[in-house]
């Protein structure tokens, strides 16, 4: 067995594929002769980028409305398959991303793994490579099935780079009905105000955690990050308790950031939360419990209070 | 209204995790206690009993060495009765046969809805109730935030990157719970007290009809090729406040052009 085909599931908007498509392309032609696409949805007007990043092939449902997409996603990928084969299919570790893989794995009776940042090709199998305890080690597992290996890869783990390929050849794919297990329906979409840099490509972020005491203590973070031009984030112990909404979550279950600058304010540094920033280049984390695993990974930790360090940093700031 | 929630029991998280050397597996040694995230599709369920009039909560597991502290846990809080399915050939599995596995017992139980956390805070895969959607070839709802249950049909507020998806479909169906969006309750002292009596039921594969090898070790065709420690990040310089730290942070992202 060998590793020469790999289909990325492709995710993206009208803007075109998501950042993390892209980085999954980057892994895929370092690995395989042949780098592939699919998208349950608009893929025609992705070809040009996926192209671009080094897809020769976007095979594209067309728009799959009003339907929880996974489901749909899976029976269309099981039917595709049968005459398009491929040897690996990474996924994004998205929510529509972990549906279509999980009922694929199903369908064709074949593992998946999850939470991967790395893979590799050993004596002909794909092998990834999933941080676990926190990132603190590094588990390397290899394929031994006999059919498309599944890999669900964590954002931000591969460096996603145009090479300059032409656009991507659209095939259309006629969508396969997964019949009553089909039968989830969007009925609304909600989509929260996002204004100001976006925790996934901020050059800076500021979060908060438990720490800061009370939700109100909050306004601090935020004013704080607008002074640096940063992103505001939160830990998972906040986000829970409802101070902040879910998008604003780093770490494990929620967004994985790397940034050049981190600000950790008020947050002790549970695994959950350290796999979502560690990656970033440096990191300074205010807190007033001295022994908090944060200052593990700190370049400039302050044992203090973040109710006087903040406003004073703030104050310093303006004044510059 | 009958309610089948999937419940893991986990290591408990406070204590450092340890992989077994000779197999690479999670360290179960300990006591296995209820994985919080799983409280929160227990304390769910009860909700939607209660608002439904009645109805009963019953909890699925697959643990080693029948376990069934974490169950206990759960039945405090109020579910009915429980079953846990345990053998030695499940050592191993990965979410695909674990998924098979639960799928077999929630088949026997006849629920009009199961309802499972989005993904244990051990394991973390995130993939096991979609697969449990799967093996049942029953509609499903991830990542649900908000859940009402209105005549036959589940409604479900669905966490999304942007906001949230208002999503619905017609019960039987399967939706998981994110971490965080109900307040569990604590057992009282009579719910424990109940719970001693609760009966859980215990199944091997046998009495379940699925077949060993599809599960555990072989199962899961794949292979552990090696552990190694990650990198670890130096930690740097550590000052305690004495009023003037905000000035060592100017001070360090002046240093990094950022001010």
């Amino acid at each position: 067995m060998s590793v020469e085909t790999i289909l990325v599931f492709g995710e993206g908007d009208e803007s075109g594929p998501s950042g993390l498509t892209l980085e999954l392309l980057a892994a895929a032609r370092d690995l395989a002769t042949k780098v592939e696409v699919f998208v349950a949805g608009d893929g025609a007007a992705m070809a040009a980028e996926l192209g671009s990043h080094g897809a020769s092939t976007v095979y594209s449902t067309g728009p799959i409305d009003g339907k929880l997409m996974g489901v749909h996603a899976a029976a269309t990928l099981q039917a595709h398959l049968e005459s398009n084969s491929a040897d690996a299919i990474f996924f994004g570790q998205t929510p529509d991303g972990r549906d279509t893989a999980a009922r694929l794995a199903v369908r064709l009776d074949q593992p998946v793994v999850t939470n991967n940042v790395g893979a590799s090709i050993e004596d002909g199998a794909l092998v990834v490579e999933e941080p676990v305890f926190g990132g603190t080690q590094n588990v390397f597992t290899a394929f031994r099935n006999d059919g498309p290996s599944l890999a669900l890869f964590r954002p931000k783990s591969f460096e996603a780079e145009a090479t300059g390929g032409a656009p991507a050849e659209v095939v259309a794919v006629d969508t396969v009905d997964p019949g009553a297990a089909g039968a989830a329906a969007v009925t609304g979409r909600h989509v929260e105000e996002r204004s100001g840099p976006q925790l996934d490509d901020a050059e800076v972020v500021v979060s908060g955690g438990r720490g800061l005491g009370q939700p109100e203590a909050y306004e601090m973070v935020d004013e704080l990050a607008g002074l640096l031009g940063a992103a505001s984030g939160a830990s998972r112990a906040i986000v829970d308790a409802g101070w902040v909404p879910y998008a604003k979550q780093v770490g494990q279950t929620g967004k994985v950031v790397k940034p050049n600058v981190y600000v950790a304010c008020g947050i002790s540094g549970a695994t959950q939360h350290l796999v979502g920033m560690k990656g970033s280049k440096n990191i300074i984390a205010i807190n007033k419990d001295p022994e908090a695993p944060i200052f593990g990974v700190a370049d400039l930790g302050i044992v203090g209070d973040v109710h006087k360090v903040i406003p004073a940093l703030i104050e310093a700031l303006k004044s510059r | 209204m009958k309610v089948v929630v999937c419940v893991k029991q986990i290591p408990d998280p406070a204590l450092p995790g340890e992989l077994d050397p000779s197999t690479n597996y999670l360290k179960r040694d300990d006591k296995l206690i209820l994985d919080e995230s799983d409280s929160y599709g227990v304390e769910m369920a009860l909700q939607l009993v209660e608002s439904a009039g009645g109805g009963e909560v019953s909890l699925v597991s697959m643990a080693p060495n029948n376990e069934v502290s974490g169950l206990r846990t759960a039945l405090a809080m109020g579910a009915e009765d429980a079953v846990l399915v345990s053998d030695n050939a499940l050592a191993g599995s990965d979410a695909l046969g674990t998924a098979r596995v639960l799928a077999a017992a929630i088949s026997r139980m006849s629920p009009d809805l199961v309802l499972a956390g989005v993904e244990s805070s051990d394991g973390y895969t995130g993939t096991v109730p979609e697969m449990i959607a799967g093996v049942l070839d029953m509609p499903s709802i991830t990542f649900a935030k908000q859940i009402e249950i209105d005549g036959t049909t589940v409604k479900v507020q669905r966490q999304t990157e942007a906001g949230y998806d208002d999503v619905e479909c017609q019960t039987p169906a399967l939706v998981s719970v994110t971490a965080g969006v109900v307040e569990p309750r604590y057992p009282s002292f009579k719910g424990i007290m109940a719970a001693k009596k609760k009966p859980v039921e215990e199944l091997d594969l046998a009495a379940l009809g699925v077949d060993g090898s599809s599960v555990g070790q072989s199962g899961a065709r794949q292979e552990t090729l090696r552990v190694t420690d990650a990198e670890e990040r130096q930690a740097g310089e550590v000052i305690e406040d004495e009023g003037d730290a905000h000035e060592k942070i100017v001070e360090f992202l002046g240093e990094l052009k950022i001010v």
